[in-house]
C-alpha cells in the first residue's frame, strides 16, 4: 500500500503497538541542554535509574551561555549552576557533551545535523521546541517536555499517539530572495498557529526541493510555529550529500546499506494524506511579522493591518493587543517602522547559509545611526570558524555589527543579549511573542537578509528593490 | 505524581486566545535546576509591574490591577479557563510546573498546543478540551456570576455546572488511566524492556547505522 513518508518512519519506529491506540515509539536520538534536562536527570537518580543506551544522547549547552569575553566563563551565577549542572550530569551518566570551550559547541539544533548526529530516517527528541528542524533530514523530529526526556534516557522510548499527516505543496520556483524563512512565515501567516495541530506536516514541491539543507531546517524549525507535531522534508540527492562525511554520520559498507534505505524516504506517489493543501512560490514575498504571533505576518510590500478586517472577536482582540503592544498603527507601511536593533542568528537561521546571505547586503555598507545594536551569533563554533574562513566577520564588523561567540543568544534572551523595553528589533529567530527577546521588547521575524537590510537601512526594505540595483 | 480524581474548584477565565508558554513562565524562570518554585511566577509580566527574577520573594511586587488572576474574586481558581491554541510556543515543562505550582489542576479551553498539552498530563494537570461554543458559554457564565466553580469528574469525563448542567469531555484512554491513579509512565514503560531489547536486536541487523 503507498505510504506518506511519515508512515514509512514512523512504522520502522514501533516497538509495540498498544490496544489503546496508543505506541510504544523508539527514539534514535536525543539531543540535551541545559534549560530542559536536570530536573530529567535528577528524576533518574532518584529513582536509582541509568540511561538505556548512553550513546543515543548528545548534549551541548546553548541557551544560557555568553556570546561575549567566553574566557572569563559564566558570570550570571544561576546561568552558571545550570550549565555546570549538564556538565555534571553528562559526567555522571556518560553522555557525550560538547561543553562551552569546545569548537563544536553551539545550538543544539545547529550542533546536530552538523555532527552528522542527524540521520535520515531517525527518531529525534529533544526538550525544546524547535526539534522539529531535523525533519528536514526526512526524520521524524518532535520536542518533548522535561518528562519525557527522562521517559526517553530511562527507556529510549515515548509513548506517542500517532498523529494525522498533512502535504503542504508549495509549487513553482522560489522568486529571487525568497528563503526557506520567508517560506515558512508565509505557510503560518495562511494556516496560522494552529493551522497545523495535530499533524505532522510533510513540505512537499519544486520550491521545497529546490531548498538547501539549511533552508529546509529554517523551515522545518518553524513547523512548530504552526502548531505541528513535526515537519519534514523527503530525502534526495541534497539531504544525502549534507550528511556524507560528517563526523557520526555513517562510513563505508553501512554508508552504502544506509544510502539505499534512505533513498525509500520519500512519500509514495498514491500516498493518501489527511489533508493536503497547496500554495504557489511566485505568491511569497519577503515577509515581516508585524504583531506579537508568528501568525501575524504580511509581506513587506504591506502595511500594518487594521482590526476592524479581523475575522472574529477573539482575533480582533488580539490584534488590537498586538498593535498596543508594538505600538504600531493600523495602515503604516511596514517599511516605515524603524528598527533599534538587529539579531541574526537562533536555531532558525544561525547556519553558515544564513551568514552569507546575510554578509551579502552588508558588504560595503554601514549599520545605520538609529539602530543601536546589531548582533551576528553564529549557530556554533564551527559555524563561527568556517564565517571567519570566508571572512564574514570582518564584512559583519567594518558594517558596525558585533560578530559573537555561539548560542541561543537573542532569540530568547537568557543571557546578556536582550531587548530593553519598548525596543524594537528584526530578528532571524522565530517566535514574537511579548516578552521573548527581553521584557518589553518588540520583535519583527525576517529572513537573514531581510535582517541585514534593515540593519543597513534603519528600517524594513524590500530586499528584491535592493538586488536589482 | 500526584493523581486527578475529581475536583471542585472556582473558575478564573483567561479571555486571550494563543496564550504561549513564554507567557506562563518567562525565560529567566527557566534558569532553576528544580521542578518546583515557579507558581509565584505565573503569567510573571502580566501579573507585575516590576520585572520578576528568579527566587525573588514575590509578596510584596506590585501588581497589576488590571489583570485577571488579581482580582480578588479569582483568588484561589483552580480551574483556568482559556481560549484557543492555549500553551503554544516553547516545549518548556516550567509552565506546567507554574500552573500547578499557583494551584490550578485543570485547564479548560478550545484547543490546546500539542507540546504543553501532553505536558499537562505528565503533572497531574488535566486539560480538557471543549467546542467554542461551550467555552463560550463558560465564559459568560463565569463573568456574570461571581464564585463560579465547576465539579470535574475525571472518571465520568464530565463537567457539572452549578445550575446543574452536565458537560461530558474526552480522553485518552491511557492518559486518564494514568492521572486518575498517578503513575509514573517509565515504570510502565520499563515492564517492557525485554521487548524494547527486541527490537532494538532486530535493528541491528536491518539498520546497523542506527545503533
Amino acid at each position: 500500500m503507498a505510504q506518506t513518508l511519515f508512515d514509512k518512519v514512523w512504522e520502522q519506529h514501533i516497538v509495540k503497538q498498544n490496544d489503546d491506540g496508543s505506541t510504544l515509539l523508539y527514539i534514535d536520538r536525543q539531543l540535551v541542554h541545559e534549560v530542559t534536562s536536570p530536573q530529567a536527570f535528577e528524576g533518574l537518580r532518584l529513582a536509582g535509574r541509568k540511561p538505556w543506551r548512553v550513546n543515543a544522547s548528545v548534549a551541548t549547552p546553548d541557551h544560557n551561555v555568553p556570546t561575549t569575553n567566553r574566557d572569563e566563563g559564566i558570570t550570571d551565577p544561576v546561568s552558571r549552576t545550570q550549565v555546570k549542572a549538564l556538565d555534571n550530569n553528562c559526567a555522571e551518566f556518560g553522555i557525550t557533551e560538547f561543553g562551552l570551550g569546545d569548537i563544536r559547541q553551539g545550538v543544539v539544533h545547529v550542533m546536530g545535523p552538523e555532527q552528522g548526529l542527524i540521520l535520515p530516517g531517525m527518531t529525534v527528541v529533544c526538550g525544546d521546541s524547535h526539534t522539529s528542524t531535523h525533519g528536514a533530514f526526512g526524520s521524524i523530529a518532535m520536542g518533548i517536555g522535561t518528562s519525557e526526556v527522562e521517559h526517553v534516557l530511562a527507556t529510549q522510548c515515548l509513548i506517542q499517539k500517532k498523529p494525522k499527516v498533512m502535504r503542504i505543496n508549495v509549487e513553482g520556483a522560489r522568486p529571487t530572495g525568497i528563503t526557506g524563512k520567508d517560506v515558512a512565515l508565509y505557510i503560518i501567516g495562511q494556516i496560522g498557529t494552529a493551522g497545523g495541530t495535530g499533524y505532522a506536516i510533510e513540505f512537499a514541491g519544486e520550491a521545497i526541493a529546490s531548498l538547501s539543507m539549511e533552508g529546509r531546517m529554517s523551515l522545518c524549525n518553524m513547523a512548530i510555529e504552526a502548531g505541528a507535531r513535526c515537519g519534514m522534508v523527503a530525502v534526495d540527492d541534497v539531504t544525502i550529500a549534507y550528511v556524507q562525511g560528517r563526523p557520526y554520520a555513517p562510513k563505508g559498507n553501512v554508508w552504502t546499506q544506509a544510502e539505499a534505505a534512505w533513498r525509500e524516504l520519500h512519500s509514495d506517489a498514491n500516498a493518501v494524506f489527511d489533508k493536503e493543501m497547496t500554495f504557489q512560490a511566485a505568491d511569497i514575498a519577503p515577509q515581516v511579522s508585524w504583531g506579537t504571533s508568528p501568525e501575524m505576518e504580511l509581506p513587506v510590500t504591506a502595511c500594518v493591518p487594521d482590526p476592524a478586517n479581523a475575522r472574529d472577536d477573539v482575533q480582533r482582540q488580539g490584534w488590537q493587543r498586538a498593535l498596543s503592544y508594538m505600538d504600531l498603527k493600523a495602515g503604516m507601511p511596514l517599511q516605515d517602522i524603524a528598527i533599534d536593533k538587529v539579531f541574526i542568528g537562533s536555531c532558525t537561521n544561525g547556519r553558515i547559509e544564513d551568514f552569507r546571505e546575510a554578509a551579502a547586503m552588508v558588504k560595503g555598507r554601514q549599520v545605520a545611526n538609529n539602530v543601536k545594536l546589531a548582533l551576528a551569533v553564529p549557530g556554533s563554533g564551527l559555524v563561527k570558524q568556517q564565517a571567519e574562513a570566508e571572512g564574514l566577520d570582518v564584512v559583519f564588523r567594518d558594517a558596525g555589527f558585533e560578530w559573537r561567540e555561539p548560542g541561543c543568544s537573542m532569540c530568547l534572551a537568557m543571557n546578556a543579549d536582550r531587548l530593553e523595553p519598548g525596543e524594537r528589533c528584526a530578528s532571524t529567530s522565530n517566535r514574537n511573542f511579548e516578552g521573548r527577546q527581553g521584557m518589553g521588547g518588540r520583535t519583527h521575524l525576517v529572513s537573514p537578509a531581510m535582517a541585514a537590510a534593515a540593519a543597513v537601512a534603519g528600517h524594513f526594505v524590500d530586499i528584491r528593490n535592493l538586488s536589482q540595483e | 505524581m500526584q493523581a486527578f480524581t475529581t475536583l471542585n474548584g472556582l473558575v478564573a477565565p483567561m479571555d486571550r486566545a494563543n496564550v504561549d508558554t513564554d507567557a506562563i513562565i518567562p525565560k529567566q524562570f527557566l534558569k532553576s535546576i528544580k521542578r518546583t518554585g515557579y507558581g509565584p511566577f505565573l503569567f510573571d509580566e502580566w501579573r507585575y509591574e516590576d520585572r520578576g527574577e528568579p527566587e525573588m520573594d514575590c509578596t510584596n511586587r506590585p501588581k497589576r490591577a488590571d489583570f485577571v488572576l488579581n482580582q480578588p474574586r479569582y483568588q484561589g481558581a483552580q480551574i483556568l479557563l482559556a481560549r484557543e491554541n492555549f500553551g503554544c510556543g516553547s516545549s518548556r515543562e516550567h509552565a506546567p510546573w507554574a500552573i500547578l505550582g499557583y494551584g490550578f489542576a485543570c485547564v479548560i479551553a478550545p484547543s490546546f498546543a500539542d507540546i504543553f498539552f501532553n505536558n499537562c498530563f505528565k503533572n497531574g494537570i488535566l486539560p480538557i478540551v471543549l467546542d467554542d461554543a461551550v467555552v463560550d458559554r463558560l465564559f459568560a457564565d463565569c463573568l456574570a456570576n461571581e464564585g463560579f466553580s465547576l465539579e470535574i469528574d475525571l472518571q465520568s469525563q464530565t463537567i457539572r455546572t452549578p445550575s446543574g448542567q452536565s458537560i461530558s469531555f474526552e480522553v485518552d484512554a491511557f492518559r486518564k488511566h494514568c492521572l486518575l491513579n498517578g503513575l509514573d509512565d517509565i515504570a510502565l514503560t520499563l515492564a517492557q524492556a525485554d521487548t524494547i531489547r527486541q527490537f532494538e536486536n532486530n535493528r541491528s541487523h536491518a539498520a546497523p547505522w542506527l545503533s
